[in-house]
This record gives structure tokens, C-alpha cells and sequence, in this order.
């Protein structure tokens, strides 16, 4: 881990790396999305309405791993000092806050022909809103010092600190009465038809591999732009 | 509205968030790299 922490080798391996996750994260996701919508069979109790499973599902877990990978930058960059961990911690945040307000669009999309309602304030629901403040709050946090640095320390421990969340968003349907269903697929097996499964863990892969693009592409821009800022420094002060 | 009328939904909510954050990322990285080789030369 520690040889990828130079930002030289980190761009030779993530130049090639963006354009093959982006294209086949892309053809994953669409060829997952056309099997769930079009081929997969609807389900005897939720009708047409469980198509949205095979967007809202991998985005919910991808907003979780997200801020999993989130917390080990977080700890990377707190302990170790990596130069890379702060680019990835900055990187990861704004990805992360945009699946995590996909997933909840879709979710309360689905919630309305579902449960009647658009939103209930039950455990899953909230605090799944919850992870998404909490990405907007290491943002938010990452760019309220003059500092660079400390804006990326103080978002390190934000982010180390929300960590306790995922727990709570994993165990809520269990812990609470909910209108959410509890988990289908766990590491016992999985509940759901293998008609519907496959297609869902072919859109999940292939969304997981687009946020990974998109994170290789955040934290390209970031290293560019700290390349510019040192240059220009560098002009201002000859 | 029909079932299919919230899936439709949904995806178009996807497409557009994931979409435009993709876009997003993608221009500003162009334009964070094309500074770098401006000031380079």
C-alpha cells in the first residue's frame, strides 16, 4: 500500500485504470439495468414497482463502501500522513454524497407505490440521510480552512467519527420496526430468485466499477490542481 | 401513475446524478490537467 502512496505511480497505474473501469462499469450497468427491466420477471407481491431494485440496491451498497473507504483513507491519512490518503479521503466524499442522494431518491421513488408514502422517518431511512450529511459534512469540513491540511485532518476525523453509522444503517432493520424490508442478501446465502439476482449483481458491479472511475478522475483533477498551486507559488516567489 | 411510470422515474434520477457526477468529474479533471501541461511548457 505504502509503494502506491507516490503520486508519480499512483497516475501511471490510474490513467489507463479510469477509461477501463469507466467503459466497463458503463456496459455493466446498462447490460444489469436492460436484464432487470426488460428480461427479469416482476415480482408476485410488488408488481412492475421491484424494477427499481436493480439501481436503488447497488447504490445503497455502494454509498456504504464508500464511506468504509472513506474511514481507511480517513485513518491513512490521520496516522500515516500518506500523501495520497487526503486526495483519496477529498476524492471519495463528493462520489460517495451523490450515491448515497441517488439511492435515497430512488428509495423514496419506490416508497410511494410501495408504502404509500415518499418518506417515514424509520431507522433505515434516517440514517441512511444520515451518511449522506455525514458526506457533505467532510466536504464541507475539507474546505472550510485556509489550511489545506487541516481541512483534510478535521474532515479525517469527521469521517473516522461517522464510521459508527454504518453499523447502524446495516443492523437498523433489525433493530427497529421498520417499513423497510430487512436484508435479502446476506453472507448465509441470499433470499432473492436467481432471475433477479444476477442482473442485480451485474448493475451493482457495474455501478461499483463507475464510482470507482469517478474516484480515479476526483483524485486525478485534485493531484493537477495541487501541481498548478505549487508551480504558481513556486513563479510567485522567483 | 403506473408502477413502470416510478421505475421510469427512478432511473432517470439515477441517470442524472450519476451521469452529471461522472461529467462533472471528467471535465474538471481535462481542465485540471491541461492547466498542469499549460504551465509546464
Amino acid at each position: 500500500m505504502h509503494r502506491f502512496a507516490n503520486p508519480a505511480r499512483f497516475l501511471k497505474i490510474a490513467r489507463p485504470a479510469t477509461a477501463i473501469l469507466f467503459w466497463l462499469g458503463a456496459g455493466l450497468a446498462a447490460f444489469g439495468i436492460y436484464w432487470g427491466v426488460f428480461i427479469a420477471p416482476a415480482d408476485y407481491l410488488q408488481g412492475e414497482s421491484v424494477r427499481m431494485l436493480y439501481v436503488h440496491v447497488p447504490t445503497a451498497w455502494l454509498s456504504l463502501s464508500g464511506y468504509a473507504g472513506l474511514g481507511i483513507a480517513a485513518f491513512a491519512a490521520l496516522v500515516w500522513r500518506h500523501p495520497l490518503a487526503e486526495v483519496a479521503l477529498m476524492a471519495t466524499a463528493p462520489v460517495g454524497a451523490v450515491f448515497s442522494a441517488v439511492c435515497l431518491a430512488t428509495g423514496s421513488i419506490w416508497g410511494r407505490p410501495t408504502w404509500g408514502t415518499w418518506w417515514v422517518w424509520d431507522g433505515r431511512l434516517t440514517s441512511m440521510l444520515v451518511l449522506f450529511f455525514l458526506y457533505l459534512g467532510v466536504i464541507a469540513l475539507a474546505r472550510a480552512y485556509d489550511e489545506p491540511g487541516q481541512g483534510a485532518k478535521m474532515a479525517s476525523i469527521l469521517a473516522l467519527l461517522g464510521l459508527v453509522n454504518l453499523p447502524i444503517i446495516k443492523f437498523s432493520v433489525e433493530w427497529w420496526n421498520t417499513l423497510h424490508q430487512p436484508a435479502s442478501i446476506t453472507l448465509s446465502g441470499s433470499s432473492i430468485d436467481p432471475a433477479m439476482l444476477w442482473p442485480l449483481l451485474t448493475s451493482a458491479l457495474g455501478f461499483g466499477f463507475l464510482m470507482g472511475a469517478a474516484i480515479l478522475m476526483r483524485m486525478r483533477a485534485l493531484i493537477a490542481e495541487q501541481k498548478v498551486s505549487a508551480r504558481r507559488a513556486r513563479m510567485a516567489a522567483a | 401513475m403506473t408502477q413502470m411510470d416510478y421505475v421510469l422515474a427512478a432511473y432517470i434520477v439515477a441517470g442524472a446524478g450519476i451521469g452529471g457526477l461522472l461529467l462533472w468529474a471528467y471535465v474538471a479533471m481535462r481542465r485540471a490537467e491541461h492547466e498542469v501541461k499549460e504551465l509546464k511548457r
